[in-house]
């Protein structure tokens, strides 16, 4: 029998390819992270600042943090049990080394296995590159903090941060 | 004959959640009157202005970078506060925001930690009810 190898080859290579670019598509790319759609999550953790994505940071940071939330960057923001549990269980399933691995990958690039930063600021790779950006814009009236990502990226609440 | 009573029942039926609509704000000054008057039994009830003064006034009890109410919200209570993050704060004024102050839990948790980041301590009932009777004047 007389199998076309070189035909079957291209296409299983073409197959392939649609593949991966498809799945970097629906992934958004390397600026996609999905943001908080449990309800309980977005308002106790979105309030004072932008609900931040749970695949920004390690499930080990999640829980360094869930663990003092009486000081939490100088301000008590306590929750009670109940509330606090569905907060941790939401955010370590969905952290960057856990559910939310796919949109991560690069993110956590630089960081030692064992460091859980409790700001996303920290890592490496946020550090790398933000580098370009002056201090002036970070005073910024409109700015204020690195906790402000929508003032810069405007579709961060739905998730995208591209340039 | 019968049919008639069926029909005024549900037109009471209907009218329930209407008139109970305006409720949840009522009902959390009502409790915070009550409580007021047993913080000190000469209340006489509360006042937008003195719940002005409130919203406005500098306090050195709390942190240092929140003294005022507002230093996050605006002084325009029809106007969008911020954050000291950044984080847009929709306005305070019942007015502008019509959904204020209608979850009584909500309510409690951030006079709790308000209270406790401007003035350094929890808010007496008779704040609260100014403060409240305020922003529904607005």
């Amino acid at each position: 029998m007389n199998i076309p190898y070189r035909p079957l080859t291209l296409g299983l290579v073409a197959l392939a390819f649609c593949g991966i670019v498809l799945e970097r598509a629906q992934a958004g790319g390397d600026d996609y992270f999905p943001p908080v759609i449990d309800p309980v999550v977005k308002e106790e953790c979105g309030s004072c600042h932008i609900a931040f994505a749970p695949s920004m940071l390690p499930a080990r940071s999640w829980k360094r943090m869930m663990g003092d939330l009486k000081n939490h960057f100088g301000d008590d923001a306590s929750v009670d049990p109940e509330t606090a549990a569905r907060i941790s269980a939401y955010l370590v399933s969905n952290a960057a080394d856990t559910g939310g691995k796919r949109y991560s990958s690069k993110l956590l690039r630089g960081l030692a296995p064992d460091a859980a930063p409790l700001r996303i600021t920290e890592l490496p790779k946020w550090v790398s590159k933000h580098r370009s950006v002056p201090a002036w814009e970070w005073k910024h009236k409109d700015v204020r903090t690195k906790a402000n990502c929508v003032a810069c990226h405007a579709d961060a609440e739905r998730g995208f941060y591209e340039d | 004959m019968q049919q008639n009573l069926v029909a005024l029942l549900v037109i009471a039926a209907l009218t329930v959640p209407v008139s109970s609509f305006a409720g949840p704000r009522d009902d959390l000054l009502a409790q915070y009157a009550t409580a007021a008057r047993k913080e000190t039994p000469a209340f006489s009830g509360f006042s937008a202005a003195r719940g002005k003064t409130l919203h406005t006034q500098k306090f050195a009890g709390g942190k240092p970078d929140t003294p005022a109410c507002t230093t996050c919200h605006s002084e325009n209570t029809r106007g969008a506060g911020r954050t000291l993050t950044g984080k847009a704060i929709e306005a305070v004024a019942v007015s502008v925001t019509p959904q204020r102050y209608t979850d009584p839990a909500k309510v409690e948790k951030w006079f709790k930690r308000n209270c406790n980041e401007v003035l350094g301590r929890a808010c007496t009932a008779q704040e609260k009810g100014d403060w409240l009777s305020y922003m529904i004047s607005q």
